[in-house]
């Protein structure tokens, strides 16, 4: 990360610094997976099993399940989550050409937390074939669909002829945000307790339900738009001169741009199911990137994923680590840290919200 | 091999900005677009680039451009915008870069780097865009537009470039600069279309004005024959005087007296 305080980037070296940074941030990933994968309520660490595992020696039952059902798919839940909400934030920025976009912020995240909201409440009045159907995959589908319709929303009332005004979009997404709460409100409020206490647990922002059965719920739906979010990179490029202008070099905008709507709400919706709230990945990671390599989309949004998922899992570990054997909620900690860097760079660029 | 505009259409609301013109340009040329503020030349121009909707038909190299696709328009012409707003901290040259995708001339490493020294520019090649005067963005734009359309003609077919008022921020030495580079680039081959409001700059540089006024076509023809006293005293509703003198007899214009 010493790249950041580099003070004369030199572009023709940020491009293949940019590709370095592929292979240091897959590098810190494992670290922080190994990290993860150390830590916990029990005293059960990788390097113990490692060394059981050098020796021949088998693992016992408890460090099975603590390995195998609880540490790894949490990991495995937090890496995608991580991911997903970088690389939304990163899409989401590019498409409404403004750092300050971000899922979480406009109003996104509470479309998609009331559509999930909605499927574990009125989910019990759906027939049983159509519940036996979705199964796990209601919720996450639900979050999408509210993400969705929210990013579709927003863009249409910020957007005007192909120029996205800030002003307009940040305040569009407090109209939104508040809108979903309310009627999120509602449905608390007619939920039962069995309801009220799913939504409890999913509200905190955690990734403490993690297990298996949830990771192959969101996971193939999170790769996907991460993939699809990957594809964007000139595109992305292109629109940051203007629409008319990424039309002239050749870029079919209108697809383009139902892509990246698609893909930030998939990416948000799933993440927002699987773990509630949890801000500001999606705006410091990118921020940090751009002043690392420069804004190169084709680079940018591989990197966002990386670092998202590194961020959220030494998150994740933070969380576990500092009241244990307790728990913080996730979202406190990235908040904890977040907020600043967002309140940062409106200091160092205030330009951005006049523009 | 050449741009046709037929009878093209554009309304905005109940606003018709557009009322059926027409516009033939060939490549080898400089075709200058003039007239008056709201004559709807930069309409015109949004119409020919596909960048807002028309009615009528415009062909670009034999093709009708509203069945093209927008990669298969970027490869044959590059387009000037008015001006340009940039969202994310790009360089200069990464600015360059970004139009050029894989299968165009300007897709080989050298070329972004030769577009800019085009436009005397590739000492500024590793700084932001951001820190850059109006007229430097300016001109990195056109070093950007240049590059994508790098070969005048490409497999005997000709590139074209869209200019939307190339020099509307640009000091007199610049102004030249760029019209010189249009120029240029008309002489190898490729075909220019630029939005003017300069009418002595047009007279130096244009093979071919097109004047607009009120969303019609006033006049189309060669400077010497379209820049005259009655043609742009009745296109800008001003009294104009056009003088003509030795030795290249290019026509130069000046206001005539105020209450003339």
């Amino acid at each position: 990360m010493t790249a950041i305080v580099d003070s004369a980037p030199r572009t023709r070296d940020r491009l293949s610094r940019a590709r370095a940074l592929h292979w240091i941030l897959a590098g810190a990933l494992l670290l922080a997976c190994a990290a993860s994968l150390q830590v916990g309520a029990t005293n059960v660490t990788l390097t113990d099993l490692l060394a059981k595992a050098m020796r021949g020696d088998a693992l016992s039952q408890i460090e099975r399940v603590v390995l195998l059902d609880i540490r790894l798919p949490r990991l495995a839940m937090g890496g995608l989550v991580g991911a997903a909400l970088a690389v939304s934030g990163a899409a989401m920025q590019g498409l409404f050409r403004n750092p300050l976009a971000d899922p979480g912020i406009v109003g996104v995240g509470a479309g998609a937390g009331l559509g999930a909201i909605l499927a574990i409440v009125l989910g019990a009045f759906l027939p049983a074939w159509l519940l036996g159907l979705t199964g796990n995959y209601l919720t996450p589908f639900a979050a999408f669909l509210g993400g969705w319709g929210s990013t579709i929303l927003l863009y249409r009332v910020s957007t005007r002829h192909g120029s996205t005004s800030v002003a307009t979009m940040l305040l569009a997404g407090i109209a939104l945000g508040a809108l979903a709460g309310a009627l999120s409100g509602i449905l608390v409020y007619i939920a039962d307790d069995r309801q009220l206490r799913d939504l409890t647990f999913w509200g905190l922002g955690s990734l403490a339900g993690a297990s298996w059965a949830k990771v192959l719920a969101a996971g193939p739906m999170i790769a996907l738009a991460i993939g699809a979010a990957l594809m964007l990179g000139r595109g992305l490029n292109g629109l940051a001169l203007g629409e008319a202008t990424a039309a002239h070099i050749g870029i079919d905008v209108q697809r383009m741009k139902s892509v990246a709507i698609l893909a930030v709400a998939a990416a948000t919706g799933v993440a927002v199911a699987v773990s509630g709230g949890i801000g500001f990945i999606g705006i410091v990671v990118p921020h940090l990137l751009r002043l690392a390599s420069g804004p190169d989309h084709r680079t940018l949004l591989l990197n966002a994923a990386l670092l998202g998922a590194i961020l959220l899992i030494l998150a994740d570990v933070i969380a576990r680590v500092v009241v244990a054997p307790a728990e913080l909620p996730i979202g406190i900690v990235t908040a904890v840290l977040g907020a600043p860097v967002f309140l940062w760079i409106l200091l160092t660029r205030r330009g951005l919200v006049e523009s | 091999m050449s741009l046709i505009a037929e009878d093209i259409r554009v309304s905005y609301g109940r606003h018709e900005a557009l009322r059926g013109v027409s516009l033939a340009a060939r490549p080898g040329e400089v075709t200058a677009v003039v007239g008056p503020n709201g004559s709807g030349k930069s309409t015109l121009l949004g119409a020919m680039t596909a960048t807002q909707p028309y009615r009528g038909r415009v062909l670009l190299n034999g093709a009708d451009i509203a069945s093209a696709k927008p990669w298969e328009l970027a490869a044959q012409r590059a387009v000037l915008p008015q001006a340009s707003r940039l969202a994310f901290p790009f360089s200069v040259i990464e600015v360059v870069r970004i139009g050029l995708h894989s299968g165009t001339a300007g897709d080989r490493a050298e070329v972004p780097m030769q577009a800019l020294a085009r436009v005397g520019l590739s000492h500024y090649a590793e700084r932001s865009f951001h820190e850059l005067s109006g007229g430097e963005a300016q001109r990195v734009m056109l070093a950007r537009v240049l590059a994508q359309v790098w070969r005048p003609v490409e497999d005997g077919t000709p590139r074209w470039l869209f200019l939307d008022e190339p020099v509307s921020s640009l000091d007199i030495a610049h102004q030249l600069q760029v019209m010189e580079i249009a120029r240029a680039f008309a002489r190898a081959g490729g075909g220019v279309i630029a939005v003017m409001h300069d009418l002595n700059l047009t007279a130096l540089f244009a093979d071919r004005v097109a004047i607009l006024a009120a969303g019609r076509r006033l006049a189309f023809g060669a400077p010497a024959e379209v820049l005259t006293d009655d043609i742009l005293s009745r296109a800008y509703g001003c009294a104009l005087r056009v003088s003509a003198p030795p030795p290249d007899g290019v026509p130069y214009i000046l206001p005539h007296a105020a209450s003339a």
